[in-house]
This record gives structure tokens, sequence and C-alpha cells, in this order.
């Protein structure tokens, strides 16, 4: 039997209430996380895509217990997080840490260098001011800035520096886990190829397990191990990075695979218009919520919610056209050689 | 640093420059003549002129206006009418209680307005917000002389803990003269509370919202650290600023209050001053309240580059 993993999520859901003053009850909820599980081993790296309001910031701040789950469970380490309170939590945020996408509002600009990347060491340690400061520079070495950048403010560094920073003062406190909400989405392409190589370095230096959220496939692709697609709040494919190109199987994922540019010119991949717009959180269809896009919708997406179910090896898909047993309904499986 | 501090002494002194010129004007061509104020009705037209000749009133606009600029240039000041002392005298020994009195009023405002604001923005839209919201919305509209009278009717006629006016002295009463002072700095304090109280929230809500606040709440901080060590700081800008803005209005309140509390401070000597056409005494207190204005605003710039360290004084 496999040991337990590193953080186990189980039909993890937030709901926010729209509409609610003072006085006024709310007049519905925003379905911003519903009912989505997964799980992450030690040293693994999940990739979370999804396009712009689909949940993923939020899912990433519920496992970092910066918000509340409205329901459901979020196991780190074997211990149930999900309804700690702030006090409780502390002792655990040295284990799991988070890297915002934005660089430019995620360092306190009246904090230097040395004091952001070593704030997190004051929770609960006892080293000297002298050896967090040690520790600190060793770390800008690590993520390669230079020791004299210490007593530097953030509004002197670039985007990508002022992202090693964050990179840095997630990894001071030595975390299990990291989790990275766009880490690269808001740096040019150039710096974002060295920011990924430096994440990736990173992982096997400190055997760090990583919850990566991109609405960039190819990205994700590069950095994780598996990878999960979030529609809508919810999850609709999870499978390996390996060869995802050519065995994702929901439409979803087809049409954001099919997005992604090309870089061998021999390789055309048919396009998959995705028509409409992503549903309104508030009010998300009834059944399979990607249905009023999907070009295969038929008899039981619009009534049903397609579970997750097994695909093939470490592969899930939440389609119905991925019948109950993987039985083929409607769509070739193997799409690409069709086309 | 030094470029900066030469640019801000030229532009004070531009400013004092300007608002001599003006109060100089106004009570120039302000009708009522002071010797006859001085002298009653009934004076004789040469004793009359032989007091304006006196004071210089008989003099061209420049002149006057040369005369005076000389005097507080010489750094003797001018002359009180009124008193028959030294404006400046007059003006060190009120100050000495409208500068408690105003730093007082601040402190109050200050003492109730952070943690309020921060109380308010970390319960948004909660029933503690609301509370707050509309006691804020009653010291917005109330005027303080009101206020001030209500205060002293509760704490002086009613329960009689403070008196209702007057003013020991400090050197014959020190805790009197404290005590005299608080219900007024109640008053003036309560109103400036509501404003920093509403910009203290609004700043807060947004700086709470940050990425770096988040980012301190998974670092694993104490939530007081992440309040006060990481949001309030960067949230106290735009409250400082009004801060200093609010020391003008402040130096207007207390022209207003001092006379409700009769209390002998540079307002009520203004005031009188004005009343019995004491010029000299008008033009150099009104001057010296303006310079105490830009002096603080000053003040309050440089605390910006203390509290921010993207702020550099000398812009390179």
């Amino acid at each position: 039997m496999n040991p337990a993993p590193l953080l186990e999520v189980t039909d993890l859901t937030k709901h926010y209430p729209v509409g609610s003053g003072f006085f006024s009850r709310p007049m519905g909820w925003v379905k911003a996380v519903n009912g989505v599980s997964f799980s992450i081993g030690r040293g693994e790296s999940l990739g979370l895509v999804g396009e712009s309001g689909c949940g993923k910031s939020t899912l990433a701040r519920l496992v970092a217990r910066l918000l509340r789950p409205t329901d459901g469970s979020i196991r780190f380490g074997g211990r149930e997080i999900g309804a700690l309170d702030r006090r409780a939590m502390r002792p655990l945020r040295k284990r799991m840490q988070i890297i915002f996408q934005d660089p430019y509002a995620s360092l306190d600009p009246r904090m230097t260098v040395a004091a952001s990347v070593t704030e997190p060491l004051l929770n609960g340690a006892t080293l000297s001011k002298r050896e967090r400061r040690s520790l600190a520079a060793d770390m800008l070495a690590t993520v390669g800035l230079r020791t004299s950048d210490l007593d530097r403010f953030p509004h002197e560094f670039s985007g990508g520096q002022r992202q090693r920073i964050g990179i840095a003062r997630a990894l001071c406190v030595r975390p299990e886990l990291v989790i990275a909400d766009e880490p690269v989405s808001a740096l040019d392409v150039s710096i974002q190829a060295q920011i990924l190589n430096l994440m990736k370095d990173l992982q096997q230096q400190f055997g760090l397990a990583y919850l990566f959220i991109s609405h960039d496939i190819s990205v994700v692709e590069h950095i994780c191990n598996r990878i999960a697609v979030m529609y809508a709040g919810q999850l609709v494919e999870t499978a390996g990075s390996e060869g995802f190109h050519w065995a994702c199987r929901h439409p979803y994922t087809r049409a954001l695979v099919a997005a992604v540019p090309q870089p061998d010119p021999q390789v055309i991949l048919p396009p998959v218009p995705v028509e409409g717009e992503p549903p309104d959180p508030a009010a998300l269809p009834p059944g399979c919520p990607y249905h009023p896009r999907c070009p295969h919708a038929f008899d039981p997406c619009p009534e049903q919610r397609p579970p997750l179910i097994e695909a093939g090896r470490h592969h899930q898909v939440a389609c119905w056209l991925n019948g109950g047993k993987g039985v083929e309904q409607g769509l070739p499986l193997n799409w690409h050689g069709s086309g | 640093m030094t470029a900066y501090l030469m640019k801000k002494g030229i532009s004070l002194t531009a400013v004092l420059f300007l608002v001599s010129l003006t109060v100089f004007s106004v009570l120039f061509v302000l009708p009522g003549d002071p010797a006859q104020i001085i002298l009653g009705i009934n004076a004789s037209p040469e004793t009359l002129a032989a007091l304006r000749a006196r004071l210089g009133l008989d003099q061209p606009f420049w002149v006057q206006y040369g005369g005076w600029i000389g005097s507080l240039l010489k750094g003797t000041g001018g002359h009180s009418i009124t008193y028959d002392t030294a404006v400046f005298d007059l003006i060190s020994s009120r100050l000495a209680v409208t500068g408690p009195l105003a730093l007082m009023a601040m402190a109050i405002a200050v003492a109730l307005a952070l943690p309020l604001g921060i109380f308010a923005a970390r319960h948004q839209n909660r029933p503690g917000d609301a509370a707050v919201m509309a006691g804020t919305q009653v010291g917005l509209a109330v005027p303080e002389f009101w206020l001030g009278i209500l205060l002293m009717l509760l704490f002086s006629v009613h329960w009689g803990v403070f008196t209702a006016g007057g003013f020991p002295g400090w050197g014959e009463d020190f805790r009197g003269s404290l005590k005299a002072l608080f219900l007024p700095a109640l008053a003036l304090g309560l109103i400036r509370a509501a404003i920093l109280t509403r910009l203290t929230r609004s700043s807060m809500l947004e700086v709470l919202r940050e990425d770096y606040v988040r980012t301190a709440r998974a670092k694993g901080l104490k939530e007081r650290t992440v309040v006060y060590g990481h949001a309030l700081k960067n949230a106290l800008i735009p409250v400082l600023t009004i801060f200093g803005l609010q020391m003008g209005q402040l130096l207007a309140g207390a022209i207003i209050i001092e006379n409700v509390f009769t209390l002998p401070g540079l307002g009520r000597l203004v005031f009188q001053a004005i009343g019995q056409r004491d010029l000299p005494v008008v033009r150099e207190v009104v001057l010296f309240m303006a310079a105490a204005v830009v002096i603080v605003n000053f003040l309050v710039d440089l605390s910006y580059a203390a509290v921010d360290p993207r702020i550099r004084l000398d812009g390179q």
C-alpha cells in the first residue's frame, strides 16, 4: 500500500454569499470551488490548470488555509486542517508555504529583503538575528540573487528578481509543500523560463511537493508530474503530465491543449474552438458544467454531473463520453487519429 | 536632503509672505477705525488724529506694511494696542494653552481613530463595523462648539467632574490645568477622530486585501504582527496626510472652542483682538497659525520618508 499522501483534499467546497449587506440575507451563492478532490504525495508536483475565474486561486488559498472552506476536508501530513483556526494553523505554516502571482504586490514595500525573507523564521524558531540573516543570505544565493541585496527594498528589483525573493522567502523555512499560485504569469516569457527552471531545480534540491497553479498548460507540463484540469470550480480531468497532450480525454482539456501553440511545424493539431463564455459561478448549469459549450454534449450531460472516473493508469476524467467504465460513446477516444 | 530643506524653506517663506500680504490687506480695508474703537465715539477729531498718527494709521498702505514686515524681520514684532505689550510675548504666553490643547486633541483623535478604524476594517460589514461607522457619521455631522457645550453640560453641570471653563495656569495648578483642557480637547478630538477613523478603516480595508498581508499570514506570523506590523504601517500614509491637514482645522476649531470654554489661548486672543480692532495682534496671530500649519505639513512630508522607504525626499 502507498504511504499516506502529504496533502489529501476531499470534496473541498467554497461558496461565497452574493448580495448580502448589514441586514439582508444572501441572495445566492457563488460556487467558487465545488467538490474538488485530489492528493499530492511527498516530492510530487501537481499542476492545476484552468481559465481565469475557474476557482484555481480560491483552491490555492483554501489549501493554504488563508480561506476557510465551506465544506470538505483538507488533510495535510495526515492531519485534518480544514477547520483549524488561525492560531492552530500557525505551527503548520512552516511546513507549507505559498508563492503568489504578483511579485509586485506580495512583498511588503516597507520591508527590506532580509526582513521579508527571514520573517517566516520568527514563527516558533529560536534562531538569533545573525543566524537568520546568514540563512537569508544563503537562500538568496540559492535563488540567484546577491548577498548585497539583503538590505535593499522590493521596489529596487525587477519582477523576476522579486519573484526570486518570493521563492527565497517561501523556501527559507524548508517547507514540505509549496503552493504556487500562477508564479510566472505576471512575468515576461524570457523570465518565466528562468523562474520555472529555478523552481524545478529547487524541487529536486529540497524534495518539495508543489501545487502549481497556472492557466498555461505548457507551463504546467514542464514542471509537474501530474496535471489536474479545473472548470467552473470542479476538476474535470487528472492525468500524468507525460504524454498529456495525447492522453487527455475531456473535451475541455482537448480544447485547452489544442490552444497551445506547437513549436514543431510537423505536428498539426486540429483546432478545437470553444463557443460561449464560462458559466456564471453564481448560476452554474445543471449537470456537467461544461455541457452548454461542449460540442459533444448528449443526453446525460445537462442532467447529471459526471463523477471523476478512472480512464487509465493515474488518469481520471469527469465526462459522460468516458462512459461508466471507459466505454466509448459517441466519440472515438483516440480522437487525434481522426483529425 | 539639504536641497530639499532649502526648497521647503523657500516655499515656506513664499507662503508666509502671501499670508502676511493677504492678512494685512484684509485688515487695511476692513471698516472700523482702530483709533475710534480705542477712544470711543465721543473722542474729539484732534485726539483721534493724534492717536492715528501715533499708531501710524495715517501712513499709506505700503509704508504701514513695510514697517510691519521690517519689525518682524528685526524680531521685535508689533505692539498690541489693547494689552500694551509686545505681540510676540502675548503669542508665547497664549501658546502655552493652545499648544497643549491641540496636542491633547490630536492625541485623543489618534488614540480613538486607529483602534476603531482597525476594528471596523477587520469586522467589515458586521455589526461592530456598522456601529463604528454610525458613530463617525454623527461625529462628522456635529459642530464642535455644540459638542463642547454638550460635554460641558454632562461632565461639568450634571456630574461635576470637570470645570466648565477657565484655566488656572500651568505654574499655579498643573493638574487643574490639564483637567481644564480635557473637555475642550475631547470636543475637538472627537470630531477629528470621526474623519480619521473612516480614513483608517478604508485604508486598512485596502491594505488587508493586499497579497503581502496574505503572505504575512501564510508565513505563520501572529495575527497581531500581521495587522499592526504589515497592514497598519502601510495603511498609515494616507492617514498621515489627513492628520497634517487636520492640524489647520484644529487651530480654526480652537478659536471657537476656546471661546466656549473661556480658555486664554491663541484662538480667544485673536477672536477678541478682531472685535477690538487690535490689528497688530490679529496680523501676527494669523501669520503664526499659518506658519504652524505649513510647518506641521512639512513635518508630515518628512515622516513619509520614515514610513515608506519608496519615498525619497531628495527625488534621486
